[in-house]
């Protein structure tokens, strides 16, 4: 039958066309790639030990955010917030191709951890108060802070001081800490909420918002993905410390994890994984920040 | 449940919010749907084009398609305005479709012998359709009409997700994203809040309801 052949030849096709899109970007890229522990020994009854003894561990991550946690086009995961989720793992013993990758929407973060859907949330995590009263954190691992973004062409807008006098709106994520920060220099009717900061820089091109605040982090991403149109000014004006969150009261793991960010500052394994993600478009390399102590 | 007493000044401001994006939106859609209407059923071929184009379009798009060319096609376009305006403009489009078609129904369920009767009087199509047909019509659809007028309130939450800041859902974002409360009272707090605008709107229509019905 000759509809029969065509189905037939288009299965053929499809399949092949399938095949040749599962066989590329496999292999090993120059990528950061985190060493892994063999067969570390942890005591009895620990997470640790836990982790270890299944070999595979879930992370919470976003999944849009250039250079912090990204799912690029081949579904590989790839940024700091990765890089420092495969450090972590790798201490561990677990490789990085055994871990999920769950992404963890900021809204959901705290609840994913207490309803053990992650084990570990790495997702440009601000370490706050509010937050510490429902997960813990180990690190900070990496120290952001607030700036804001706008059109190369604007030369008014210098800093959160000059938004004050200003008619300028400003656009950031709904719920975001930077999207409350703000509000302290303009009031509610100049603010734009969007759901992702990809809207807020289609905002910002369109003239619809004169600036994006949030983290230096978030923007330089942003400025990376729209050469020469859009330039961070003024200097950061707060200090947004990344935690790793895990699940409240977890004392050992949250000083295992501090120990691994420790010693791969220490060994060179925390520079290259911001060398080869975040680095990318950043001048200065930043140390690991002073560690908080677990609780 | 604390989080609702602590932050009620910001559901109350929510609410207030959500409310006057429903309020703009309803009188705009009212006007531009009964106005398709009249387009859908008058004499003139173009016109009656022209509202069929308009209802396909509107009622076949989901709404946050027509949001999201609002927000984003427009100024794209060189046209700015507050988010506010654009979402609110959007929602009236997007429900102007169904109103119209709520609309057509009950100018359906009239009797012909209504228009013939106005017309051997010497009324125009506009003074027939403003005069005679409308007030008709309009007493046999409040149901379906409220039922429009309901689901558009619930979709000011979408309208909410493009640009327009501090609507009633974008308080329960705000409570559980930024400020981590729990998510579970924040949401109940945003489902009173819509309850508190959408039951009385049904009461109301109800009661309007028995005021005009007409039995056939």
């Amino acid at each position: 039958m000759r509809n029969g052949k065509l189905t037939a030849a288009a299965i053929a096709a499809s399949m092949g066309l399938l095949l040749s899109a599962c066989g590329g970007g496999s292999a090993d890229e120059e990528g950061f790639s985190a060493p892994v522990a063999d067969n570390p020994s942890f005591e009895d009854g620990t997470t640790m030990a836990e982790y270890a003894d299944s070999g595979e561990i879930t992370i919470g991550v976003k999944k849009d955010q250039p250079l912090f946690g990204l799912e690029n086009l081949n579904g590989e995961m790839e940024g700091f917030d990765v890089a420092i989720g495969e450090i972590i793992a790798g201490k561990l013993g677990i490789p990085a191709d055994a871990i999920n990758w769950k992404e963890t929407p900021s809204k959901n973060r705290e609840l994913y951890l207490e309803q053990g859907k992650v084990d570990m949330v790495v997702a440009t995590y601000t370490i706050n108060d509010k937050r510490a009263e429902r997960v813990s954190f180990a690190g900070p691992y990496y120290e952001a802070g607030q700036d804001l973004m706008v059109k190369q062409s604007n030369d008014s807008i210098t800093g959160p001081e000059s938004l004050r006098d200003s008619e300028a709106k400003v656009c950031s994520a709904r719920g975001s800490t930077p999207s409350e920060r703000i509000r302290e220099y303009i009031d509610n009717s100049r603010l734009v909420l969007f759901d992702t900061y990809s809207k807020c820089a289609d905002a910002l091109r369109n003239g619809q918002a004169q600036a994006v605040t949030t983290d230096n982090s978030i923007l330089m991403g942003l400025v990376s993905e729209n050469e020469n149109q859009f330039k961070v000014v003024g200097e950061t004006f707060s200090e947004e410390p990344y935690g790793v969150g895990i699940v409240k009261g977890d004392v050992d793991f949250c000083e295992f994890i501090n120990d691994s960010l420790r010693t791969a500052a220490e060994n060179g394994t925390y520079q290259e994984a911001w060398n080869s993600t975040a680095g990318e478009v950043s001048e200065k390399t930043p140390e690991l920040p002073e560690l908080r102590s677990c609780s | 449940m604390q989080v609702l007493i602590d932050n009620y000044h910001l559901y109350l401001r929510g609410l207030g919010t959500t409310l006057q994006i429903c309020l703009y939106a309803g009188l705009l859609t009212l006007v531009v749907g009964t106005f398709i209407a009249g387009c859908r059923v008058a004499p003139l071929t173009p016109l009656r084009a022209f509202g069929t184009a308009w209802v396909t379009v509107f009622r076949n798009c989901p709404l946050a398609v027509v949001l999201f060319f609002m927000a984003f096609g427009i100024p794209a376009l060189g046209v700015n305005a507050s988010y506010f305006v654009f979402g609110t403009i959007g929602l009236a489009l997007y429900t102007s479709a169904f109103v119209c078609e709520a609309i057509r129904s009950g100018i359906n369920a009239v009797s012909p012998g209504q228009a013939e009767a106005a017309r051997s009087v010497g009324l125009g199509f506009g003074q027939t359709l403003r005069l005679v047909i409308l007030p008709q019509a309009v007493r046999s659809i409040i149901p379906p009409l409220g039922s429009v007028m309901i689901a558009m309130i619930k979709n000011s939450a979408i309208a909410g997700a493009f640009g327009i800041g501090g609507d009633l859902y974008a308080v329960g974002i705000r409570q559980s994203s930024a400020q981590g409360e729990a998510i579970i009272p924040v949401l109940v707090g945003v489902a009173l809040g819509y309850l508190i605008i959408t039951i009385p709107a049904g009461l109301l229509l109800s009661y309007v309801e028995r005021k005009v019905a007409i039995a056939r």
